[in-house]
């Protein structure tokens, strides 16, 4: 057992990969030499070479693009996106060509791509740099969409999605980068929990808290004031995007008949909704409150002086307990 | 190290003047002495708030030390009337658009997106995204030409745009398409490329093999290659591509060769990709140490000059000090703003619940 950083722990489980499979191979802006902005790749390019850890041009739609044609010829690309609000130049490559490439050659062509991505806000940033991009993606047929919330998961997430056989996007919480947990380095890959299963982390019979990436460390916060008031939560790590693993909610929901969802991405259109859509079409008679969202408001993110109250807190949250609890 | 190679300079690096074939400075004496000031004035600006940064009060900060002189001399180039579209780095083209340094300091700082009335200054704000704004600028400047106010032969009123990026944005798509719509439409623009050497760790041949300026010739634009660390050459080859675009003449991407002396941002470490054994050559190119040295050779800058101009710089540094540090939080109530032109009721609700949490917080 070690204790690792969610960054140190994407460094390991790429390292990992990057071993066990002379086909997987980085690419993105400043990942070589630099190690990346945030040090995730660091290392990496002097014990692999700078054929397997590339320093691309400055272009984001150019690494997607090139990596669809690397995956077309038998590589594993794992791509780096610098920022959040860096992808969106890339999305024709992600929409239009990587999602869709195995259904329009009827399975003949498979593109085992990930996209690294660091997301969210919270790290007093300038613009462009704490976007919550997911239901774009999450909303793309052909897309999966998985984000660890920490080190364990970074460490197993990121190599199931490497050797995932359709394109993943990886979302790294980024301003939990730094945070501690316990990862078990030497086990096995396949012992790992399922990369679309979701997580139950506490246990408690009044209101289940799903939540996902940066936010399930508040939701967990939220849980434990909760609980000291005698209220029994249960938090859900979701860890998977598309697909959602209903059959973890459904059971946690059924239990406790009333659920918040809490994400940094603007509510609407978000996982919320399609969370709270399909609990209601799974759940609808075991539901003794709304299904109620605790979200990014419906604005671009603000300046980062204000962006405190913009991200979900513990305090929203409850508030948000508070109503479902006196429905 | 990408070389010098047919570089415009009319002054090198030791403070002599230089004969072009074609080029030559229109500058006064009056007028050299203000870009001097000017470069004084802005790496102290740039030193201050590299500084505020450092002492937290700034999330970030983007240096542009060694890139006075091409941003100065191009800056300086630019009639009111034309518009500038520029990046996080060009402070000292925000500063030639007559933008307030703390105004500079509110996007750092974490208050505002963006901070100055733009068309006021004819200065877009800060772009962050590499490359996006080419093409806004080539639009922009097709706009001058369709509705009239460029390319009419009127040498008072037409008007051209600069877009300013770095030699990383080369590789993005959009100045790509940007160069392929100007030359297709021949819009009064101007690409102005400091290539400073560093896309944060990537050198330039990371992004091209050739010079970047031969990238001009295949896209149909003018091409002109200037050494970005003397600021005569760089007001001389900005004005003359300027007047070219405004009487209707096209097109030109200017490459400036310079450095960039300083990191990235605050958040980086340049010894990680970079030895520093460049840093000697391009200290011996620094952009104000050549124009002091010519100014003090021909005694058009005497003590008197430089002793009040250190004193400015010294208060305009004082004054960004305070300035930051007065800089009000916005109201957080602010965030739901003009997110669109008219009321939207969903954000009218957002905006009360978020109302109610703040007074619950008074409490």
């Amino acid at each position: 057992m070690e204790q690792l950083t969610i960054v140190s722990a994407i460094n390991k489980g790429l390292r990992r990969a990057m071993a066990a499979d002379s086909k997987v191979l980085l690419m993105g802006e400043d990942i070589g030499k630099l190690g990346g902005v945030f040090r995730v790749t660091e290392g990496l390019q002097k014990e692999f070479s700078d054929e397997r850890v590339i320093d691309s041009p400055l272009a984001e739609s150019g690494i997607v693009g090139t990596a669809i044609g690397l995956a077309l010829n038998g590589f594993r690309p794992v791509v780096e996106i610098q920022f959040d609000g860096f992808v969106y130049p890339a999305f024709d490559q992600i929409v239009s060509q990587m999602a869709r490439m195995r259904y329009r050659s009827r399975g003949a062509l498979s593109l085992p791509i990930t996209m690294r991505i660091p997301f969210g806000g919270g790290i007093g940033s300038v613009e462009h740099h704490s976007e919550s991009p997911e239901a774009y993606f999450s909303a793309t047929p052909g897309l999966r969409v998985i984000s660890a919330a920490d080190s364990h998961d970074a460490y197993w997430m990121i190599q199931q999605a490497i050797f995932s056989d359709d394109p993943v996007i990886f979302l790294e919480p980024k301003r939990r980068y730094w945070q501690k947990g316990d990862v078990d380095t030497d086990a096995d890959l396949s012992s790992a929990m399922p990369m679309f299963s979701a997580k139950v982390l506490t246990d408690g019979s009044d209101c289940t808290l799903i939540s996902y990436g940066p936010t399930v460390v508040t939701a967990l916060q939220a849980a434990k004031f909760a609980q000291e008031d005698g209220v029994g939560i249960e938090v859900i790590d979701m860890r998977s995007l598309s697909p959602i693993d209903m059959h973890t909610i459904a059971t946690s929901v059924r239990k406790t008949g009333r659920v918040i969802v809490v994400h940094e991405a603007p509510g609407s259109g978000g996982l919320g909704a399609e969370i709270g859509q399909r609990i209601m079409e799974t759940c609808f008679t075991d539901l003794k409150a709304p299904v109620l969202r605790v979200t990014g408001y419906d604005t671009p993110y603000p300046a980062s002086r204000i962006e405190e109250h913009y991200l979900p807190d513990a305090d929203r949250i409850l508030d948000a307990l508070e109503k479902v609890m006196s429905y | 190290m990408d070389g010098f190679d047919s570089v415009v300079q009319l002054l090198d690096s030791t403070g002599s003047p230089v004969i072009d074939s074609h080029y030559s400075s229109a500058l006064d004496n009056s007028s050299l002495l203000a870009l001097y000031r000017d470069m004084v004035l802005v790496r102290k600006l740039d030193e201050q708030a590299t500084a505020l940064q450092r002492q937290g009060e700034l999330g970030l900060w983007a240096p542009l030390i060694g890139q006075e002189a091409a941003q100065i001399g191009s800056g300086r180039a630019l009639a009111q009337r034309d518009y500038a579209f520029a990046t996080y780095r060009e402070h000292g083209v925000a500063w030639c658009r007559g933008i307030d340094p703390v105004d500079m300091l509110r996007f750092w700082r974490g208050t505002m997106h963006q901070a100055w009335d733009a068309n006021l200054h004819r200065l877009y704000g800060y772009q962050v995204i590499i490359g996006a704004h080419a093409l806004h600028a080539t639009g922009y400047a097709m706009g001058a030409y369709l509705s009239g106010r460029s390319g009419t032969g009127n040498s008072e009123t037409d008007q051209a745009v600069v877009a300013y990026f770095g030699d990383g944005a080369m590789s993005e798509g959009d100045v790509n398409e940007s160069f392929v719509f100007a030359a297709t439409y021949q819009a009064p623009i101007v690409f102005f490329c400091q290539n400073n050497q560093w896309a944060i760790s990537e050198p330039t041949k990371r992004q091209s093999r050739i010079p970047l300026v031969q990238r001009a010739e295949g896209f149909g634009l003018r091409g002109i290659r200037v050494d970005g660390n003397d600021v005569i050459a760089c007001h001389a080859v900005t004005a003359e591509a300027l007047d070219r675009a405004r009487s209707g003449g096209g097109p030109t991407l200017i490459e400036a060769v310079t450095y960039r002396m300083g990191a990235h941002t605050t958040s980086d470490d340049p010894t990680k990709y970079r030895d520093g054994s460049d840093d000697e050559l391009w200290r011996s190119r620094d952009p104000i140490d050549r124009l002091r040295i010519y100014l003090r050779a021909n005694e058009v800058l005497n003590d008197t000059f430089q002793s009040d101009l250190d004193a400015e710089a010294t208060s305009l540094a004082e004054r960004m000090r305070i300035g930051c540090r007065e800089l009000p939080d916005p109201d957080p109530l602010s965030m739901f703003e003009n997110v669109y032109c008219a009321p939207d009721a969903r954000l009218d609700e957002q905006r009360s619940e978020l109302k109610s949490i703040l007074a619950k917080m008074g409490d």
